[in-house]
């Protein structure tokens, strides 16, 4: 009796001090900035202080202010992650099926770069990209880009970086998803005289993915949500809606706005992913 | 050898070059596009790790000279190595509390069918899809709500926070691999479940645990935004990264960026190798 009690409990007092961590460190918080995006300025007060006013105005005020900046955090996340997805895919496809005994190790070496801090990767790219680096003379003694042309504060320097940040989100679930798949349903495929490209397309894409839903939301989410790229590679030209977020909280002290575009951005990329999965799952991709 | 000679160089006018060539490249494109891939991936870690040799002075923008002063001397440049031990210290604390938490609750997920279960799945995912600019803002509001200053405990527990939910991901996945009849022959062999759990269950579990802790702690060590957020005065290493990218970072900034990638490299081959070893081992 008093096994089988245990473990009906069990499970619970596993879950307990986890959960209630998250309660009150996510949940509540979450809750909180809620609530604090419907405040207004206590008349009279001090800067920082606020009080509820169920203001829901602050919400269209914060929107149509930083419109821009919303769609170019979209834009540039999904450029980001259609890049990702084009340079991870095939990198992914090669270490699965190509690299024989070297898999483990060329497994490795895709994470490694990582290794290396995320700010100095994004520091590299700037001095990379910079008129010092070895890109823009390169380019300009070719002629691809004119004399005056400069790569950084760019938007393309920007989605060049947060491509590159965010690549390990997206080869490792394509990896997973790849290596899971039965050399011989290919085979088979080709037995039945289908070319390389049908079967990639009729067998190979199909069966990953998984993958490809999986590492284009771990790309996409965090991209959306960026603002170290624009703030290093960028310019004032190229802010992010957390460009604005950070300087709304830190510059500005203005919490309500602040906390309006912070759920206004978590419900863009709720319903943007919900769409996503939906028609990832349920429509013939092919 | 000569007659053999001659019949190979006889058959190969049949294909002409140009077709031999493109032949070559669709089957090794992949290939091709692979170490293109790998060029890509590594140019930024060559670049830093190169000027980690570099005589700069203060701004490390332009090649000056080759020196070897920066590894001889990491923590040269002021607040460098204050930076990299809050990093460490939040790291360390975090990985702990967060393997901690994570892998009860994956036990919890993973082991037992109870009520509840796909609403604890969702709590779980919850985090992993905020946006961190989100995690960091709402945080720190709740923290100054209940006049708490933000600072070295704000941010382990912020880092604790979103650890949890990839420390349980790892975790359950390593749990969800295990054979059962692993456990029922141990039962079988009059194990109570107390013995099981420590002889068979926990020491299965242990690897999937170690690569959840080492997860924790490089998502910890290598995060600025919630860590921007709560950390108030207080540095961490990749805060020290941002705020000097203007001027020009110092180049043992460099020199510890370097430091721990051929540190974390050698982490994760010895467990590659530890792995294989305990495989054969069985």
């Amino acid at each position: 009796m008093s096994t089988t009690l245990s473990k009906v409990k069990m499970p619970y007092l596993l879950l307990l001090p986890g959960f209630l961590f998250l309660f009150t460190f996510f949940i509540l918080p979450i809750v909180n900035l809620a609530q604090t995006s419907t405040q207004t300025p206590i008349a009279g007060g001090d800067t920082g202080q606020y009080e509820q006013t169920l203001r829901f105005a602050n919400y269209l005020n914060a929107f149509t202010e930083n419109k821009e900046q919303f769609a170019r955090s979209f834009i540039f996340a999904l450029c980001a992650t259609i890049l990702a997805l084009a340079i991870a895919y095939p990198l992914a496809y090669a270490i699965a099926f190509k690299a024989g005994r070297l898999k483990n190790f060329l497994l490795v070496l895709v994470v490694a770069p990582f290794f290396v801090s995320f700010l100095l990767r994004t520091v590299a790219w700037k001095q990379i990209l910079g008129e010092e680096g070895f890109v823009v003379p390169g380019l300009r003694t070719l002629g691809i880009i004119s004399e005056s042309t400069t790569l950084t504060s760019t938007s393309f320097a920007v989605v060049m970086g947060m491509t590159y940040n965010f690549l390990p989100f997206m080869t490792l679930p394509l990896y997973a998803s790849l290596e899971r798949i039965d050399p011989r349903t290919m085979e088979a495929s080709g037995d039945l005289y289908a070319n390389g490209l049908t079967t990639f397309r009729k067998v190979t894409l199909p069966l990953s993915m998984p993958g490809v839903v999986a590492g284009t939301l771990l790309t996409f989410i965090p991209a959306a949500g960026d603002y170290v790229n624009a703030a290093i590679l960028g310019s004032p030209n190229t802010k992010m809606i957390g460009n604005v977020i950070e300087s709304r909280y830190f510059k500005i002290v203005d919490y309500p706005t602040a906390a309006a575009l912070s759920f206004t951005l978590m419900a863009a990329i709720l319903i943007l992913v919900t769409v996503y999965i939906r028609k990832a799952g349920t429509e013939e991709l092919v | 050898m000569t007659h053999h000679a001659k019949q190979k160089d006889a058959s190969i006018p049949t294909i002409p070059l140009n077709a031999r060539i493109s032949r070559w490249f669709g089957r090794n494109l992949i290939r091709i596009y692979a170490v293109f891939g790998f060029t890509y991936l590594f140019i930024p870690v060559a670049y830093t790790f190169a000027f980690s040799f570099n005589d700069s002075g203060k701004s490390n923008l332009v090649w000056k000279g080759f020196t070897l002063d920066n590894w001889k001397n990491p923590c040269g440049a002021p607040e460098v190595c204050a930076a990299l031990g809050n990093s460490i210290k939040i790291g360390l604390l975090a990985t702990i509390f967060s393997t901690i938490l994570g892998t009860m609750i994956a036990f919890a997920i993973g082991r037992y069918a109870f009520k509840g279960r796909s609403s604890s799945n969702l709590l779980i995912f919850l985090p992993m899809a905020t946006p961190e600019i989100v995690l960091g803002a709402s945080l720190l509001s709740l923290f100054l709500v209940f006049h708490i200053n933000p600072g070295f405990w704000p941010t382990v527990i912020a880092h604790v926070m979103f650890c949890i939910s990839f420390v349980v991901v790892t975790v359950k996945a390593r749990i969800a691999s295990l054979d059962p009849r692993l456990e029922q022959a141990a039962m079988d062999l009059y194990a109570n479940e107390v013995e099981t759990f420590r002889k068979v269950t926990l020491p299965l579990v242990a690897p999937g645990i170690a690569g959840a802790a080492l997860l924790a702690f490089s998502l910890s060590f290598d995060d600025f935004i919630i860590t921007n957020f709560n950390s108030g005065t207080l540095k961490t290493f990749p805060e020290f990264v941002y705020t000097s990218a203007a001027r020009g970072i110092p180049a043992q900034a460099n020199v510890i960026g370097s430091a721990m990638f051929f540190l974390a490299l050698i982490i994760v081959i010895a467990g590659q190798f530890v792995g294989k070893k305990v495989k054969v081992a069985k």
